[in-house]
């Protein structure tokens, strides 16, 4: 297993810039989620990693050696494709034994180590079937399989439950995760759904239009979103954005929203220097409350059982609250809101960056009670 | 006042079926008659061969191949009469039209260059064209694009519109009546209609199976092997058929280049000349042996090729 670390990595396309400057370290025995939208890069980043698409310029260490213009077969990582490209003219047996045979493995440790990863993925009895004919999720395990029978430094797996239907990525996710935990090995997974990103992944990057945004685990990535696109991205619902009118006095401890409602400012860890604002806020972090600061019209209710999810048209603009299915909340009935003003992010506008708040244990304690 | 009859889904699908059926028989028919006819004209018999109105009954002989294969000198009555008893029953059949064998013709060696020189330049051609396909399918080449139509643009004229120019580099290269030098010329015309159309076969197969492979230890050349050409067998199998045709039924450049070291089949076939004019029988006999080796090789690759000339259709 191994460390992997890349270093100023670029790739352009001619004019177009896939991936631009990024550098970041995945851990070993972490599984590491690229996510971003199609297009921002990820899937270059990975093929970068796994040699099958060389750099501009910026280097790839694996186990701090570097690897950056070595080739698929010399760097000793496995690769999981979307479409699980298991070779159609070979059973299942075959595609597993396939990694094995190039390396001239003997026949009879071909044998064993087949077995041995078809039981680990619960697929003996597929071994003789040809992959043609398989479910979608067989075809997943054939292809997890062909990657972990070599055990190598890594697996690198490009959106790899893309093609399954939603109830089967649920159960993929959950499986891949185990596979994970068991054989403990140094995972690098592509995807632009956020939620098998946050519930798979020790440490989340985010990238948008070639730039990496964010590295974090998924927790510090909800709370602490370092741009605004991450804090868009991240969340279902994703977070409200309202525009401060005026400047930010960081002493005065108030924001004043568009419409003129002023509401309390989380404790700032540096002094504000743009001029616009963006004041963020979680669906969960606003409370319906008849005393609360910002008023306004509930346009709509998205009822669901324990929770529910009612949009607030305001004189700051249109908001989001996730508030427990009990509360009442009529559609065309006026509301207060109150925000958890601790738990808010404020944002230049201008650079799209969030501004660094204090988040000293007693603040964020504050905030949770 | 009758109601029109409405047509259910099923019924309609049977009449077309039905009219699809009797399209297809029409048009073999009319594509097959002409070969009925070379094989029937090839079991007449010279005299049959040649009467009218033609003969659709007859009783079939096997002297147009005996006359194929052998040469014939005729002989007067009293030296035939002199001879002893004919061996064989081709010596007999000879015999019958005041006629001796010589020795054989040139046929089966005509027959063996067509062999070498269809088989060879479409082995050349597919080899070639199948790395060249790739080539252009997976790598940025600079000008791809126009490197294609350049290869393309070969095909954009009747190849015999160069004859003159290819007569005078063969002579100057002492390429003319060589089986190298037919092999290179056929190879050539073909290269363009194999790149194009294992270009397309190849496009089809996604490139993420040679990358697996090229990750699980493949070199890319071992990749290309042992990955891509399984896949793009069918389109292989299509490819070679089409190019095989071509260099085998080639004549003009057949007839201008060679004259007999490596002359092929086709400017033979036409020219056995019998008693008193062309020996249709014989014609007609080295024609039905002639389309026998390409037959059998369709027949022997009928399962891949029915598949990759629906090439576009869904492969999966």
């Amino acid at each position: 297993m191994a460390e992997i670390r890349i270093e100023k990595l670029h790739k352009a396309f001619g004019d177009f810039v896939a991936v631009r400057d990024s550098t970041m370290t995945i851990e070993d025995g972490h599984f590491f989620v690229l996510l971003g939208p199609s297009g921002c890069g990820k899937t270059t980043t990975l093929r970068m990693i796994a040699g099958l698409e060389f750099p501009t310029s910026g280097n790839v260490l694996l186990d701090n050696e570097d690897v950056t213009y070595h080739r698929g077969r010399e760097r000793d990582i496995a690769f999981v494709f979307q479409m699980f490209a298991l070779y159609p003219h070979m059973n299942c047996y075959r595609n597993l034994a396939f990694p094995l045979i190039t390396q001239g493995t003997p026949r009879r440790e071909v044998r064993e180590r087949v077995i041995e990863t078809a039981r680990l993925l619960r697929i003996e009895h597929l071994l003789k079937r040809p992959v043609g004919g398989l479910a979608a999720g067989d075809r997943q395990r054939i292809a997890l399989g062909r990657a972990i029978i070599r055990r190598p430094k890594a697996f690198l797996m490009d959106e790899p439950l893309g093609a399954l239907d939603t109830e089967f990525r649920d159960l993929m996710c959950q499986e891949l995760r185990g596979l994970h935990n068991r054989i403990d090995a140094t995972t690098v997974y592509v995807t632009h759904d956020q939620v098998e990103a946050m519930s798979m992944g020790d440490m989340i990057a985010v990238m948008h239009q070639g730039d990496l945004l964010q590295v974090a685990p998924p927790q510090e990535l909800y709370d602490n979103p370092a741009t605004l696109f991450v804090a868009n991205f991240i969340g279902s619902p994703p977070m409200n954005f309202l525009d401060v009118e005026g400047g930010l006095e960081s002493d005065l401890g108030k924001a004043r929203l568009v419409g003129g409602t002023e509401v309390a400012m989380p404790t700032l860890a540096e002094r504000p220097a743009g001029n616009a604002f963006v004041y963020g806020i979680r669906p969960e972090h606003i409370r319906i409350d008849d005393n609360g600061p910002l008023r306004g019209r509930v346009f709509g209710v998205e009822y669901m059982g324990a929770r529910q999810v009612v949009t607030v048209d305001t004189d700051a603009g249109r908001l989001k609250v996730r508030t427990g299915g009990s509360v009442s909340a009529v559609v065309g009935e006026t509301v207060g809101l109150d925000i958890m003003s601790a738990r808010a992010v404020i944002f230049d506008q201008k650079t799209e960056r969030a501004l660094a708040r204090d988040t000293s244990p007693a603040l964020a304690e504050a905030a949770n009670g | 006042m009758s109601t029109p009859k409405v047509l259910t889904p099923t019924e309609s699908s049977t009449q077309l079926k039905w009219f699809a059926a009797i399209v297809v028989i029409g048009y073999a028919a009319i594509s097959l008659i002409p070969i009925v006819w070379i094989f029937m004209t090839a079991f007449k018999g010279t005299a049959t061969a040649i009467s009218y109105p033609p003969a659709v009954f007859f009783d079939p002989s096997l002297e147009g191949f005996v006359n194929l294969f052998t040469t014939r000198s005729r002989q007067s009555a009293e030296y035939l009469a002199q001879l002893p008893p004919p061996e064989t029953w081709w010596e007999e059949i000879v015999r019958q039209n005041d006629q001796v064998i010589a020795g054989p013709s040139p046929f089966f060696g005509r027959f063996l260059n067509s062999v070498i020189i269809g088989f060879g330049s479409t082995f050349i051609a597919i080899v070639l064209g199948t790395m060249a396909a790739y080539a252009f399918s997976r790598f940025k080449i600079p000008l791809a694009d126009d490197l294609l139509f350049f290869i393309l643009s070969t095909r954009m004229m009747p190849p015999v519109a160069v004859a003159i120019p290819i007569f005078l580099m063969y002579r100057a290269l002492g390429l003319s009546d060589t089986h190298a030098g037919m092999i290179i010329l056929y190879t050539a015309v073909n290269i363009s209609l194999a790149v194009w159309l294992l270009k397309g076969f190849i496009d089809e197969i996604p490139r993420e199976y040679e990358e697996a492979a090229m990750v699980d230890g493949y070199t890319r050349f071992q990749a290309f092997r042992k990955v891509v050409l399984p896949q793009a067998a069918t389109g292989i199998a299509a490819t070679t058929i089409f190019c095989l045709i071509l260099a085998w039924n080639e004549y003009a450049f057949a007839l201008l280049l060679t004259t007999n070291r490596a002359e092929t089949a086709p400017p033979f076939i036409p020219n056995i000349i019998g008693d008193g004019g062309l020996d249709w029988a014989a014609v007609s006999a080295g024609a039905s042996l002639f389309l026998l080796p390409v037959l059998i090789f369709t027949l022997f690759l009928r399962k891949h090729l029915l598949r990759g000339i629906t090439f576009g259709a869904v492969r999966k």
